[in-house]
């Protein structure tokens, strides 16, 4: 799961990471207001749930509170297109209004899960405000990791390392040893999956704070967090997504044409993989769970289809513990409850009693296109998706 | 021979009261293995289906000399019941369970690690389990799809690599056994773990390696088959086309700062001499032709 930026510092403020003074609000007015309320100048930031705000338009210096309510107005209600959105961009709901700092040096500090260690890694970079995925592709040498014990939690020295490692000395290392202290700390209190301060700032007094902060969090840990469920923003989130986690269903939507429905996460992503290699383009993945009951199916059909993109449809389904005729008999089933289909359906079952599952399926009142393995469907959606097209 | 399981290993089932659990630990004992104890805290004393419930691994394994656990406990517990099994002197561990949180993972791995006796062999979590076909099976695999024969299958997934068995056993292709390691970013068992095991292993001929995008885990396999494996290694890896920063369903299947992504660890494998296939329908006859069948 993830949050907003006015979220993550709330957050670390409680760990007792310094930030800029900020309030959020969706009224440019109140922005012009809380701008007065800092003196008069303040930085405008879009919140939505994705980096490159800045280079997108979503970052706005205002030197008067008239200046703040022209920048608030202008970023609200826009589609903030970063790198990280796709061409369509986000649409900003929300801004952050902070005061502004004074920015001698802007470093980065982060802590995320080191899968080959199995525990969690600090990455320091002096070259902060840049992205960090380039700075570890193209000076690999600039970026000081440390391992961190869960249990331990961060030492002091460690902590003082670190604060080496970003280059600090003296008053300002110390202070940087404490933020360093309470991002870890906060990463491992709310079972974060990232914490990042990217820049964190050292402002010409040599005070060390978090200009801009992000948090993942586990989602598998969200059961003992209510706190942090709170702070789920569904706006942020693919409608459609949305949607299907009410079903409990596993979707993510794509930008093709062919819709799929498989049992099993590694299926699905080789299904995906197989449209592909065949010329086509998925549009979602779908998990329905290995059992594919009739129930599941007729959710997950509900969804795929209202998908304006979708030509075809491939149901991949191996039938293992759950026998492929019971399979085959939700799928008509669900079929016969959504009153048929308009797209195209590629149906592909394997497994145990597959023979008398095809039968179910070329017995049924639709137009089922049967498959007989996963080349052969993945060729047949493909062909059905231009045809429809 | 296979490894890591066969027919004399003794099972107990952990959260055997619960549906799954009983589901389950029937269809492990149906398939031959032997399993001989449940473990339900507070429900010592029942049987399921004529096998004896315990409160604890520990009494449970006095009682019935069981050498092996399989967990089919909730997310907030499993951890709990992978720490307790091996405290108890469990030699192999197969935790089902899907959903547990990382942090708890890194703990109990830490707890493996450390644990008098040990180390125990945990596979999982987030796994379908292991099958040593004609021998038992522990887990929730479909056993009558496997056949017994001198094949390693080694995977993340669970219908995934029932597709690759399935292929196989059409092919007349049978499994010397096969390890679902599962999908979560922390779990017990490597590739590498079971590849050595493959190697050394007199009846396995040949392996399938079925691995996913997100980690390293791949590249250090195929590492480690370039300068060690005599035996073939075809190998695939799915999540080709998923977008990056999106979990594809696994907890363990994501493409983080543009690192794990398939075409890095497609790479690595044709680097490492493996049978490379881009198509997973193609599995079991790159399998048989690198066998020359």
């Amino acid at each position: 799961m993830k949050i907003h930026e006015y979220q993550a510092k709330e957050i670390l403020r409680r760990y007792g990471v310094a930030t800029p003074k900020g309030r959020v609000t969706t009224d440019p007015d109140e922005a012009a207001r809380i701008c007065q309320e800092f003196g008069g100048r303040c930085v405008v930031k879009a919140q939505i749930h994705a980096g490159g705000r800045g280079k997108g338009g979503g970052v706005k210096l205002a030197k008067s509170p008239e200046e703040a309510r022209e920048h608030a107005s202008k970023i609200l209600g826009m589609q903030l297109v970063t790198h990280q959105t796709g061409p369509e961009g986000q649409l900003v709901r929300k801004v952050l209004i902070e005061e502004t700092a004074d920015i001698a040096q802007e470093l980065y500090v982060s802590i995320t899960l080191d899968r080959a260690q199995g525990k969690p890694v600090i990455m320091a970079s002096a070259a902060g405000g840049m992205d960090i995925e380039e700075v570890a592709e193209s000076h690999p040498e600039k970026i000081f990791r440390l391992g961190v014990d869960p249990h331990l939690g961060i030492l002091p020295f460690q902590a003082r390392a670190v604060a080496r490692g970003l280059g600090l000395k003296g008053a300002t290392a110390a202070k940087a040893a404490k933020l360093i202290t309470g991002l870890v700390n906060a990463y491992l209190a709310t079972d974060s999956s990232l914490a990042e301060i990217n820049p964190l700032l050292v402002t010409g007094g040599g005070d060390v704070m978090a200009l801009d902060a992000k948090f993942n969090f586990d989602d598998n840990a969200l059961f003992r967090h209510p706190d942090i469920v709170e702070m789920r923003d569904l706006d942020e989130e693919n409608p459609m997504e949305v949607e299907a986690s009410k079903f409990n269903l596993n979707y993510i939507k794509l930008d093709g044409n062919i819709a799929c429905m498989v049992n099993g996460a590694g299926l699905a992503m080789a299904t995906m993989d197989i449209i592909k290699l065949y010329g086509g383009e998925p549009a979602n993945f779908l998990d329905v769970g290995g059992g594919a009951s009739q129930e599941a199916v007729k959710n997950a059909f509900r969804l795929l289809v209202s998908d304006p993109n979708v030509r075809a449809v491939l149901i991949n389904i191996f039938g293992g513990i759950a026998r492929t005729d019971r399979i085959a008999r939700g799928v008509v089933g669900a079929l016969e409850e959504l009153g048929g289909t308009q797209v195209p359906v590629v149906v592909r079952l394997e497994g145990t009693n597959v023979d008398e599952g095809r039968r179910i399926l070329r017995e049924a009142p639709f137009d089922f296109i049967v498959a007989e393995h996963m080349a052969d469907a993945a060729e047949k959606v493909v062909a059905a998706a231009k045809g429809g097209a | 021979m296979a490894i890591w399981l066969n027919k004399d290993t003794r099972l107990l089932v952990q959260g055997i009261t619960g549906k799954e659990g009983t589901f389950h630990a029937i269809g492990c004992r149906d398939y031959g293995t032997q399993v001989v104890a449940g473990v339900t805290p507070g429900k010592g004393g029942e049987t399921v289906e004529g096998i004896p419930v315990f409160d604890s691994v520990a009494e449970a394994r006095e009682a019935t000399g069981a050498n092996a656990s399989m967990i089919f406990v909730p997310p907030p517990f499993a951890a709990d019941a992978i720490m307790e099994a091996a405290g108890a002197g469990i030699e192999l561990v197969v935790c089902i369970t899907e959903g547990i949180p990382v942090n708890d993972m890194i703990k109990a791995k830490a707890f493996l690690r450390d644990v008098p006796g040990g180390p125990t062999r945990l596979i999982g979590p987030n796994c379908p389990g292991i099958i040593s076909p004609g021998q038992g099976k522990i887990g929730i695999m479909p056993g009558h799809i496997h056949r017994q024969g001198s094949i390693g299958v080694v995977s993340r997934s669970g219908t995934l690599t029932y597709e690759a068995v399935w292929q196989l056993t059409n092919l007349s292709l049978g499994q010397s056994t096969c390890v679902g390691i599962g999908g979560d970013p922390v779990n017990g068992t490597s590739f590498l773990d079971v590849l050595q095991q493959y190697a050394e292993d007199p009846e396995t001929e040949g392996v399938i390696m079925i691995g996913e995008i997100g980690g390293s885990a791949e590249e250090e396999a195929a590492a480690w088959i370039k300068q060690n494996m005599k035996k073939p290694v075809v190998g695939f890896i799915a999540g080709r086309t998923a977008p990056p920063g999106r979990r594809m369903g696994h907890a363990g299947a994501i493409i983080s700062g543009g690192k794990g992504t398939a075409e890095e660890k497609f790479a690595a494998m044709r680097e490492a001499g493996m049978h490379v296939v881009e198509s997973p329908a193609e599995l079991g006859a790159t399998m048989a032709k690198a066998l020359g069948k």
